[in-house]
């Protein structure tokens, strides 16, 4: 980069800055407020610019690009109701720590404070669901505001940042120039410095306490029936590796959280399943009878824990996680380490003395292993069981798996074998339903060369169907595959299970057909009801990627199917209401 | 106020922060309280000797676990140089109180210019039919300040809210 200080408009230095932050794509959609951006774009080819249906597309698109690449994910949208129909995906990278950078654009300076057209201050409404929020009203705060949001978002726990722009500021000219990341992180702004210096935790952490590292060893070697819980905290520090290690040289059983799925081998041999409300019979007895628990980068959210009192308690809780206000609030421990996974472990391990053996308590957790809680198919309709397993033969290894939110969830999360951090992209934290194929898209988008699989169910899908449109429009063949049960299925459980079966509101006896729906977008649609059907649509789909049209297929399942286990909210962990 | 009344466990906390200096850290600052559930008893601000910086001072009902808790969560907002809770016996605490009372007559002038002198406050303002007064000092003071003044009835009451420091070390 050349060193040159120019004089640009806002708009430029805007680009400009994105560019030095490695940005090569944006997810987002146009209006008044950030025309000058908009026109400097048309400028930027270099910039790939996916504009989506509706603005909650591009937020979700921005998400799943960011967590399946491990970048920043980059959203624009413009002022008034642009900005605000952001806001679920905001919250649901914020929920999930995703880094994702969300740029609006306000009016005018001289217009703010005067309800002007499509203003809102979005600031305000974002503040409770980002890492920081940023108004710029001056053109001279733009690139060091754009600089440290950008920091900010990809520092410490990983979350969303969003900046705001005033409209003025997008036109005005100041001296730019360039700056690269890591010339920013030394010393160049005050702020940054100040957080580096302090170990904010909102950008690092103090260094790693060596006493509690020890301690951990020490508690590992004494322990019989430990239990390790690998959390979303994993995938984001990419500690898969040493977390595997860690497993193997403990001999510990592995249960999975929502968000950590893919961080710890599917098909490890020491993998006990999910954890929680539905989670295996394996790891919720491991849990329940474990003398060590060792949760890595998870925060013991309710889904998790159920009734904190009675969870674990048998054991020593030990709690690994980059973020110190995670620590003892929702279940007290016993110790705690705080750093980014990745280092931790490597430390843990480099003070481990002994291997251990524990065939005696693996023998115990196992043998609450099944297969799978599923019935076969009686009455020949199709099963979720068999969908997913023909899904998993049938697409290639590594396919990236994106979710909505219910029962198509648990089950895809239960069955898939996810292998890599950043193979799962699912709304763990905030249960966004609509989420899955505004993620698919940016995953396509981020990761070109490999197959996306969209899981979803009818309700979740007629939700968001319209980014379609983006997925045919940018030819990427995602694979759309509909649980289709005509109702809320996790609701309708809820109520077949507590509320007597009264299906309040839940029954989802209407259009649209999807099949021609996916026809009308111009993407391949069938309907399929039996597992022939299915396999040969799969197969299709695999065999007409290069069309470059994605596939939306409608598998029409049972309106009654459940998912198993289910252990009831606040009840403790192994009091299933449902094996 | 209620939760306060509920429940014997709460105590009051003093914390001090600071911030930077900038439009809209107040907001970020009372959108925490409230989002975890605190009603703000008191709360100053001003810059420090740095005028990029302001320092508040917050007080509130908690119990030991949730204060914790809420100060490592006030510790994640990026503007925050540091959270501290104040323990009360190594700190000075001080709020300021202007109060007008009606004073028609020469003998309540009288009782309540005594009053003032007592409680080291000052006249700021007379009339003939009021009397304005400042004091200084801890809730405790300034409570019983207006608790002694109530009778000769009460126009207008302000207080700052605490501010508090460290003592120095001896
Ligand atoms: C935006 C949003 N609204 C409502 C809910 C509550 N909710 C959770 S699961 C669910 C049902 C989802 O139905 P569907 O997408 O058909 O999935 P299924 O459970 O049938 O597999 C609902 C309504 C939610 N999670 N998100
Ligand atoms: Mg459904």
């Amino acid at each position: 980069m050349d060193k040159i200080t120019r004089k640009l408009d806002g708009s430029e230095i805007l680009i400009q800055c994105l560019l030095e932050q490695g940005v090569d794509t944006i997810f987002g959609y146009p209006g008044g407020a950030i025309l000058n951006v908009y026109d400097k774009l048309y400028d930027h080819p270099e910039i790939r610019h996916i504009l989506t249906a509706h603005e909650q597309g591009a937020s979700h698109a921005a998400d799943g690009y960011a967590r399946s690449t491990g970048k920043v994910g980059v959203c624009f949208a413009t002022s008034g109701p642009g900005s605000t129909n952001l806001t679920t995906g905001v919250a649901t990278a914020y929920m999930d720590s995703s880094p994702v950078v969300f740029i609006t654009c306000n009016v005018n300076s001289d217009l703010i404070g005067r309800d002007s057209f499509q203003e809102v201050d979005i600031t305000g409404v974002t503040l409770p669901i980002t890492k920081c929020t940023y108004t710029v009203s001056d053109v001279k705060n733009l690139a060091d505001t754009v600089r440290e949001a950008f920091t900010i978002a990809r520092s410490g726990r990983p979350g969303p940042v969003l900046i705001d722009i005033q409209k003025n500021a997008t036109a005005d000219e100041y001296e730019y120039s360039p700056v690269t990341p890591d010339e920013y992180r030394s010393g160049l702004n005050k702020r940054i410095s100040r957080l580096i210096e302090t170990h904010h935790p909102s950008i690092g952490y103090p260094e790693i306490d060596i006493k509690a590292v020890e301690k951990l060893a020490e508690m590992i070697d004494a322990s019989e029936k430990p239990l390790l819980i690998c959390g979303g905290g994993v995938v984001r520090a990419n500690a898969s590796e040493e977390f595997r290690t860690l497993a193997n040289r403990m001999d510990s059983p592995v249960a999975i959280t929502v968000m950590g799925g893919g961080a710890f081998g599917g098909y490890d041999p020491l993998k006990t399943g999910m954890i929680g409300m539905h989670g295996s019979q394996a790891s919720n007895m491991a849990c329940d009878a474990c003398d060590l628990l060792i949760a890595v980068g998870c925060r013991f959210s309710d889904r998790v824990t159920l009734n904190p009192a009675g969870f674990a308690k048998n054991a020593k809780i030990v709690h690994i996680d980059i973020d110190p206000s995670e620590i003892d609030k929702n279940i007290k421990t016993d110790l705690h380490i705080i750093g980014d996974a990745k280092e931790i472990l490597t430390l843990l391990l480099s003070k481990l003395k002994n291997d251990k053996k524990n065939d005696a308590w693996k023998n115990y957790v196992f043998s609450f292993r099944r297969e799978t809680e599923y019935d076969d198919p009686e009455n020949g309709t199709l099963t979720p069981k068999q969908i997913l397993s023909a899904a998993a033969e049938i697409l290639p290894q590594d396919t990236i798996v994106t979710t909505d939110v219910g029962q198509h969830q648990m089950w895809a999360i239960q069955h898939f074998k996810f292998d890599y951090p950043g193979q799962l992209i699912t709304s763990g934290g905030f249960g966004t339903m609509g989420f899955g194929l505004g993620a698919a898209i940016g995953v396509q988008a981020g990761n070109p060369e490999k197959t996306v699989l969209h899981v979803t169910g009818d309700g979740s899908f007629r939700m968001n169907c319209n980014e379609l449109s983006t997925e045919e429009y940018y030819k990427m063949p995602i694979i759309t595959l509909i649980f289709n049960n005509s109702t809320l299925g996790m609701v309708r459980q809820w109520q077949h299970l507590i509320y007597k079966e009264r299906y309040s509101q839940t029954t989802l006896d209407r259009g649209p057909d999807f099949a021609k729906l996916a026809g009308a977008y111009g993407v391949h649609g069938v309907i399929v009801r039996d597992e022939t059907a299915l396999r040969k649509a799969l197969t299709d789909a695999v065999n007409s990627r290069s069309d470059g049209l994605g596939w939306v297929i409608d598998c029409r399942i049972d309106i009654d199917e459940m998912v198993r286990p289910m252990v009831g909210g606040n009840s403790f962990i192994t009091n299933f209401m449902l094996y | 106020m209620q939760a306060k009344e509920n429940n014997k466990n709460l105590k009051r906390y003093t914390i001090v922060t600071a911030m930077d200096n900038e439009a809209g850290v107040l907001s970020q600052l009372a959108h925490l309280f409230s989002r975890k559930g605190y009603n703000i008893e008191t709360i100053a601000a001003g810059w420090t000797v740095d005028q990029n910086v302001t320092r508040f001072t917050i007080e509130i009902y908690s119990d030991e676990e949730r204060i914790k808790l809420l100060c490592s969560q006030l510790r994640k907002l990026v503007p925050i140089h540091y959270v501290e809770i104040l323990d009360p016996s190594k700190s000075i605490r001080r709020e300021l109180m202007l109060v007008r009372v009606h004073a028609a007559d020469r003998a309540s002038r009288n009782e309540i210019i005594q009053i003032g002198n007592i409680f080291r406050g000052s006249v700021i303002d007379i009339t003939p039919d009021t009397i304005t007064l400042s004091v200084t000092g801890d809730d405790q003071k300034t409570q019983a300040f207006e608790e002694l003044l109530k009778e000769f009835g009460i126009i207008e009451l302000a207080r700052t809210g605490i501010v508090a420091i460290e003592r120095g070390e001896m």
